[in-house]
């Protein structure tokens, strides 16, 4: 039985994440912004059997807030194991290369909140020597494209984060994951035109749990994701800018 | 917003186009005001011909409303919104002691279209459809009015739904009581039977002490073998059966990945599998404990079955008739269906009870009902159903829309005279392929 917080609860990957969870008896404590879709998350993990699911409604934004809530999970679940960053958006890559603020806050959402809540839980995790962090950062953020480079410099910048993250922690026996999912058929890419790229939720979220259970450093979900990862990171940047990626 | 594979149904005939978008929670409001054209629910389409189809219109996709909302393990009343599908619904309620209370031949439906298409089990008799154990369900209607609907509650909505076919608004949650079980076994009789008249017997001599019944009817047998089949007849095992029944097995799932040549299911090699399965029997009355998977869903080990009738698809088609002329319809269609050559892998016949409709538009009634599948050959079996229509007709039956993918409006307004009645339901931006089709003047 492990103990969870997970930020951006409602998301689809998180939401199997939790499913997972419970059936492996874990206690969750759920955070996201919107109080009804929240709702709908905890009751139906509760119907599947959930021992213990609190929930808190959050603003990744306010970051004012993040202390408290770490605080009131490891109150209502006795302590905590683990936590999961799953919230995230995919911004408008247009819109924000014609004005500086959508681009800003795609930066605060996909990256400050994350550096925020992070701070809190390195230091809670640190101070009781163990802990798994787990984050979802992105495939997006191996390489800059001109498709989504504010996206994918978000991810980028937050995969750089917790490779810091994690090799300023394992002294302290707590380790830090960082999950890079390829394409998910999730609402967040339910514009996009769906090839056999695409992985389900439920199979990224295995991935995910899996690798909390087995500490694993760096995960590409699914695997296959490192190879091309690989062969597009080894493209010289002289061959690089000519492509329409 | 297309998906890797496009929307169709079961059967894959009718071929449509159509565009599609996901609904993910039931308390946004979906965007119906930039859908151009109409609009009709699907879930997991599992409707056999085009009840579930929308050419040229928009598809609203159920699937990801999958979250349970409340279950009381004391009562069995479970509540959940409508992309969850039945076999969701076993895996939770199952080891609770709780079975649903009526269940079709999948179990990979979702509870609205389980609703939407009142659908029927082999315990008819004794339980009816699926609509009556609906206690509640809401309804999303196109002006984004949401109708809680009950036996109390806008209780014409709640009958005009039932059974009517994704048309009257979006279901977005459904609530239904569920039934106790003491173990996950049915106590099985299976008995080879000769003929019509030993199956209308043996259908006579069960109802009234078992609740689960159908048969097994080898479509292709003549003359004095007409109607053969294996009758199956079983009652949920008591925890005193239940306890001496060996461990349940994992069953592997097999799925057809691909779509299979047009000569797999041909007429030499139907014929060899019915007859095969008639004589897999070497007494004529055996007795069991049966799983309730195998039991209730012996196609859903095999997904994607319905690829092993190839690109071309294949038709379903269901009826039932009034007991007064049951033997006399049956006979004739089976006799028709064998001469024709176009052969049935599997055909089920049953005998439905009396049980008061509950829904406006639904399909099961007292009499006897007979379902076959037939491989999509064109004009031949499309011309033979037709005749077979004419004969349900003839006879006082209907013909059962959520298999339809073919039948002529003339006899769909004759089998159900109230689609008047039923049309001042329908939402007026819903519509599909199925509806136009049957009500074209």
């Amino acid at each position: 039985m492990k103990r969870t917080l997970i930020i951006g609860a409602t998301s689809a990957i998180a939401e199997e994440f939790a499913r997972i969870s419970i059936e492996n008896g874990d206690y969750l404590f759920l955070a996201a912004r919107s109080p009804a879709k929240l709702q709908t998350v905890a009751e139906d993990l509760k119907v599947r059997g959930g021992k213990k699911v609190c929930t808190s409604v959050m603003d990744a934004l306010d970051c004012g807030s993040h202390e408290s809530l770490l605080r009131a999970a490891v109150e209502a679940l006795g302590g905590l194991d683990t936590v999961l960053i799953a919230h995230g958006v995919l911004g408008d890559q247009k819109a924000a290369e014609r004005d500086y603020r959508v681009a800003e806050r795609e930066y605060q959402v996909n990256f400050l909140s994350a550096v925020s809540i992070l701070t809190h839980v390195a230091s809670w995790f640190e101070k009781q020597r163990q802990g798994t962090i787990a984050v979802i950062s992105s495939v997006a953020g191996d390489r800059g494209r001109q498709s989504n480079y504010i996206y994918g410099s978000a991810k980028g910048a937050l995969s750089i984060y917790l490779s810091g993250l994690r090799n300023r922690l394992y002294q302290a026996g707590v380790s830090v994951v960082t999950i890079k999912p390829g394409f998910v058929d999730t609402p967040m890419t339910s514009h996009l035109k769906k090839s056999l790229l695409f992985a389900s939720p439920r199979m990224v979220a295995a991935g995910i749990y899996r690798a909390i259970e087995r500490r694993r450093d760096v995960v590409y979900i699914p695997g296959f994701w490192f190879g091309i990862m690989t062969v597009i990171r080894l493209v010289p940047e002289t061959l690089f800018k000519r492509l329409k990626l | 917003m297309s998906r890797t594979r496009a929307p169709e149904s079961w059967g894959r005939y009718p071929k449509t186009t159509q565009s599609a978008i996901d609904l993910f929670w039931i308390s946004d409001s979906p965007p119906f005001s930039s859908i151009r054209g109409s609009m009709l629910p699907y879930g997991k389409g599992r409707s056999y011909g085009d009840v579930c189809l929308n050419d040229g219109g928009t598809l609203l996709l159920t699937e990801r409303l999958a979250h349970f909302i409340s279950f009381d393990l004391g009562t069995g009343l479970i509540r959940c919104e409508a992309g969850v599908t039945l076999a969701e619904i076993l895996r939770l309620a199952v080891p609770h002691g709780w079975f649903l209370p009526v269940t079709p031949g999948t179990k990979f439906v979702t509870v609205a279209g389980a609703v939407a298409n009142d659908v029927h089990g082999k315990n008819h008799h004794s339980m009816g459809t699926f609509g009556e154990h609906v206690r509640v369900f809401e309804l999303l209607r196109s002006d984004q009015q949401r109708l809680i609907c009950s036996k109390s509650q806008n209780p014409k909505m709640f009958r005009a739904t039932i059974g009517g076919m994704g048309l009257t608004g979006l279901m977005l949650w459904v609530e239904f009581q569920l039934k106790r079980i003491a173990n996950p076994f049915i106590a099985l009789e299976e008995i080879q039977y000769r003929n019509l008249d030993e199956f209308f017997t043996l259908a006579e001599e069960s109802e009234g002490s078992f609740e689960h019944t159908v048969a097994w009817v080898d479509c292709l047998a003549r003359g004095s073998g007409l109607g053969r089949g294996v009758f199956m007849r079983g009652n949920d095992a008591t925890a005193q059966q239940g306890a001496a029944a060996p461990p349940a097995k994992q069953k592997r799932q097999i799925v057809f990945p691909v779509d299979a040549p047009d000569f797999l299911l041909s007429r030499p090699t139907v014929s060899a599998f019915n007859s095969l399965y008639y004589h897999k029997q070497l007494h004529r009355r055996t007795s069991r404990l049966a799983h309730y998977d195998p039991f209730f869903y012996p196609l859903d080990s095999v997904l994607d079955w319905n690829r092993l009738y190839g690109k071309r698809g294949f038709l379903q088609y269901q009826f039932v008739a009034p007991h007064a002329h049951s033997h006399a319809v049956t006979a004739e269609v089976l006799e028709r269906i064998a001469r024709s050559g176009a052969a049935s892998f599997l055909s089920v016949m049953k005998t439905f009870g009396e049980r008061p409709a509950a829904g406006l538009m639904s399909f099961p009634r007292k009499g006897v009902t007979l379902a076959l599948d037939l491989p999509n050959l064109g004009e031949k079996v499309l011309r033979l159903l037709d005749q077979l229509d004419e004969i349900v007709l003839q006879n006082g039956g209907v013909v059962y829309p959520a298999k339809d993918a073919r039948m002529s409006a003339r006899h769909f307004q004759s089998f159900y005279p109230q689609w008047k009645e039923f049309a001042r339901f329908i939402d007026p931006r819903f519509s599909s392929s199925f509806w136009r089709r049957v009500t074209a003047s």
